[in-house]
């Protein structure tokens, strides 16, 4: 292969063009983008979606007293809404889960959670295995915010176990709900300790692609900038506060003062709304698919192939955890290169088996057979 | 102006304190997310693989030498030495071209000997032996359990058709090829060497080649039932009046009028290929390359993809195991057409690049 550039400077072939052509057609389509918020109740995981993409998805909602909370169990709610800017469009789902870490035991309330999520890459997986894969309808979770509590000393055993769940089946952001209840030295402190947490439990959240050599400087120091930051302690506030002569922000009135939400010196709301709308919608998609679905599709075409497979893959799954990258097999790779072999020799058998089939069919159809087909 | 619609309702729940309505201040910043897929569409660059049919001397090799603005074959002169293949082969050629800072991966894949021999029947099926080869292994790639990220695209996207400037309608090779082809890939026919025929008799062959294709029902690029909407109806409606178009293909410059022109010189004259009064070059680029690239992959990927897919899928006898589980019949050699002389070889391009004006 040469590289080769254009005769003349001033004579362009033109496809410099290409990216407005993709552009077209994504205008045309628009965007699609399913997001899950979970979490405790009261972290400000409502408020904080209507800040954050400037609708009423929780317009009418109804808080439930403690009483209608003791009965209820872990739901999945899912609202959709469309978002227009500058001709673009986005249509937004949103997965609730009320009810999370609301009982009193907890135990295994993250499995509904986790189903749902397996649910959505099957329907996929089913989709694109289909004869007609014209408008695939794509509901896989792209991303789900995890809310932290500011009022603890870190994850509790509840997050942890949440994570563990569902680190390698989405992508987690975690975020730190209703910061506005800390001060900036006990803001740094926690983020510091849940990050301390996370390595030590090994739970993968989402990690950032690296900065080009060629991006911008000013690109780059966001981006090291929105690294750091991760927990986002964020405050979410559905009012504008109008003081006399000051401009209108989006905020809470104290007495002691007014927390503006989009003051990167007061929440890392804005980093928030950066990383997931401006800069990383369209990777969280892509991690989304090209890694944690292909892993989920490569589990299962595996268990396929193998159905005794399925067995063993859900007893190592408890006893040890695998020291490859996502996707991880569910067994370890001396056994996965293994089910490959024999799946490939199972493939091999059957085409053989085929052929024969096929043979003795065109020798019947040989006699009948003079035009051309088609 | 921002518009936001809930598209489901909540479910109701007993008791009282309301979330407060949300007033709108500022915006959400979506228009950011396009600005990521173009970011991401430089990084990775595109692929485009064309295929040029026709007979010899029609002006394949410099016709695409003249698209691309490139030596992406060295063929000015006919090269009375090489013997006239005897039998029909195809030739791929891979370059990487790169224009402000966007780069793009071109295959142009030959056919030479097509319609040489005195017997031309059936010389379409290597073709589409070839064309469907590149189907299979794409599918074959797509149902592998561990799946590369970024499947390997060597599918044909367009086929460039060089119909010989004989003035009177579409030869019988023609109307089977075509016939077949439109089927399986993209065709965009064009009347090759058009330098010999006056703008009238363009336009006379142009319009009965048009209605030969009616006739025959021949669907070329870009096809009817593919217009999405107004726009794109109204665009390709014009396209579809100057299809096929007359073009002529040059790699050499010459002085015109003080400007240096790619051209065909001659003693009544110089041809000039960018010249819209001359030739509908222009036409035949910017449809390639400047406003149906994309559309012309998209068409590929998501009909004649599909449809071979579909195929092969309903061919295989088996029924699938479970989502995602296909166990694929081998294909069939009816299937993909291929008979015996048909041979498909990549060669890389060992010429040098010259510059000329």
């Amino acid at each position: 292969m040469w590289k080769m550039k254009g005769l003349k400077d001033k004579e362009y072939v033109g496809f410099a063009a290409l990216p407005n052509q993709l552009h077209r057609k994504s205008v045309k389509k628009g965007f699609d983008f399913t997001l899950m918020v979970a979490g405790e109740s009261g972290l400000g995981k409502s408020t904080l979606i209507n800040s954050l993409f400037l609708t009423n998805l929780y317009e009418d909602r109804q808080v439930p007293d403690a009483s209608a909370r003791t009965t209820q169990t872990l739901t999945i709610e899912r609202r959709g809404v469309e978002i227009e800017e500058g001709g673009i469009k986005v249509k937004l789902t949103l997965v609730d889960t009320p009810g999370f870490g609301d009982s009193v035991d907890c135990s295994d309330c993250w499995l509904p959670v986790v189903r749902f999520i397996e649910e959505q890459f099957e329907q996929y997986l089913r989709d694109e295995s289909g004869l007609n894969r014209k408008n695939i309808q794509d509901s896989r979770v792209h991303c789900c915010l995890y809310f932290i509590s500011p009022f603890g000393r870190g994850l509790r055993p509840l997050d942890v176990a949440f994570l563990r769940a569902v680190h390698e089946k989405v992508n987690v952001i975690p975020v730190i709900g209703k910061a506005d209840a800390l001060m900036p030295r006990e803001t740094q402190v926690l983020k510091q300790k849940i990050r301390d947490q996370l390595k030590e439990e090994e739970i993968n959240i989402y990690q950032f692609p690296e900065c080009d050599s060629d991006e911008d400087e000013e690109f780059k120091r966001q981006n090291e900038e929105m690294k750091g930051s991760i927990p986002f302690a964020v405050v979410g506030s559905c009012e504008v506060v109008r003081d006399g002569g000051t401009r209108p922000v989006r905020g809470r009135r104290y007495s002691w003062g007014t927390v503006e939400v989009e003051n990167p010196h007061h929440c890392d709301f804005l980093n928030l709304r950066r990383m997931l709308v401006q800069t990383h919608l369209q990777d969280l998609k892509e991690v989304t698919h090209d890694l944690l679905y292909e892993g989920y599709r490569a589990r299962c075409l595996q268990s396929l192939a193998r159905p005794g497979a399925r067995d063993r893959a859900s007893r190592s799954k408890l006893s040890r955890q695998s020291a490859t990258e996502i996707p991880l097999p569910m067994l370890p790779l001396a056994d996965t290169e293994k089910l490959i072999r024999e799946k490939d020799e199972e493939l091999r058998r059957m085409q053989e088996m085929l052929e024969k089939m096929q043979a003795q069919m065109q020798q019947s159809q040989a006699q009948g057979e003079q035009s051309d087909s088609l | 102006m921002d518009e936001r619609r809930s598209l489901s309702p909540c479910s109701s729940r007993p008791s009282s304190p309301r979330t407060p309505p949300c007033e709108i201040l500022g915006s959400v910043g979506i228009e950011a997310v396009l600005d990521q897929l173009r970011i991401k569409a430089m990084k990775t660059g595109f692929e485009f693989n064309i295929m040029v049919v026709g007979q010899s001397g029609l002006g394949k090799s410099t016709m695409v030498n003249t698209l691309f603005k490139s030596k992406v074959w060295q063929s000015s002169l006919p090269n009375l030495e090489l013997p006239m293949p005897q039998t029909l082969e195809l030739h791929s050629v891979t370059h990487v071209i790169e224009e402000k800072g966007l780069k793009l991966k071109l295959t142009v894949t030959d056919t030479p000997g097509f319609g040489d021999q005195i017997n031309n029947d059936k010389c379409w099926d290597p073709i589409l032996s070839y064309i469907n080869q590149q189907y299979e292994q794409y599918l074959q790639e797509e149902l592998l359990i561990t799946r590369q990220r970024h499947i390997p695209d060597t599918r044909v996207h367009c086929c460039v058709y060089f119909v010989p400037p004989t003035g009177h309608c579409l030869r019988p090779l023609d109307i089977e090829f075509l016939r077949r082809l439109c089927r399986t890939v993209n065709v965009v026919p064009v009347i090759a060497r058009a330098d010999s025929l006056t703008i009238e008799e363009r336009d006379a062959f142009r319009s009965r080649i048009q209605q030969n294709l009616k006739t025959h029902c021949i669907d070329v690029y870009p096809q009817k039932c593919f217009d999405e909407d107004v726009n794109d109806q109204l665009l390709n409606s014009k396209i579809r009046e100057q299809i096929p178009f007359a073009v002529v293909g040059a790699d050499r410059e010459h002085l015109v009028n003080g400007r240096c022109v790619l051209g065909r010189k001659t003693k009544w004259g110089i041809i000039e290929v960018e010249n819209m009064a001359h030739c509908e070059f222009l036409l035949l680029r910017d449809l390639l390359i400047r406003s149906h690239l994309q559309d012309l992959k998209d068409i590929t990927h998501n009909v004649h993809y599909e449809n071979y897919r579909v195929l092969r899928l309903n061919e295989s006898h088996l029924l699938p195991r479970g989502p995602g589980w296909v166990n694929l019949a081998p294909a069939s050699p009816g299937q993909l057409m291929s008979p015996g002389p048909g041979k498909v070889r990549k060669r890389a391009n060992k010429d040098p690049r010259e510059d000329e004006c």
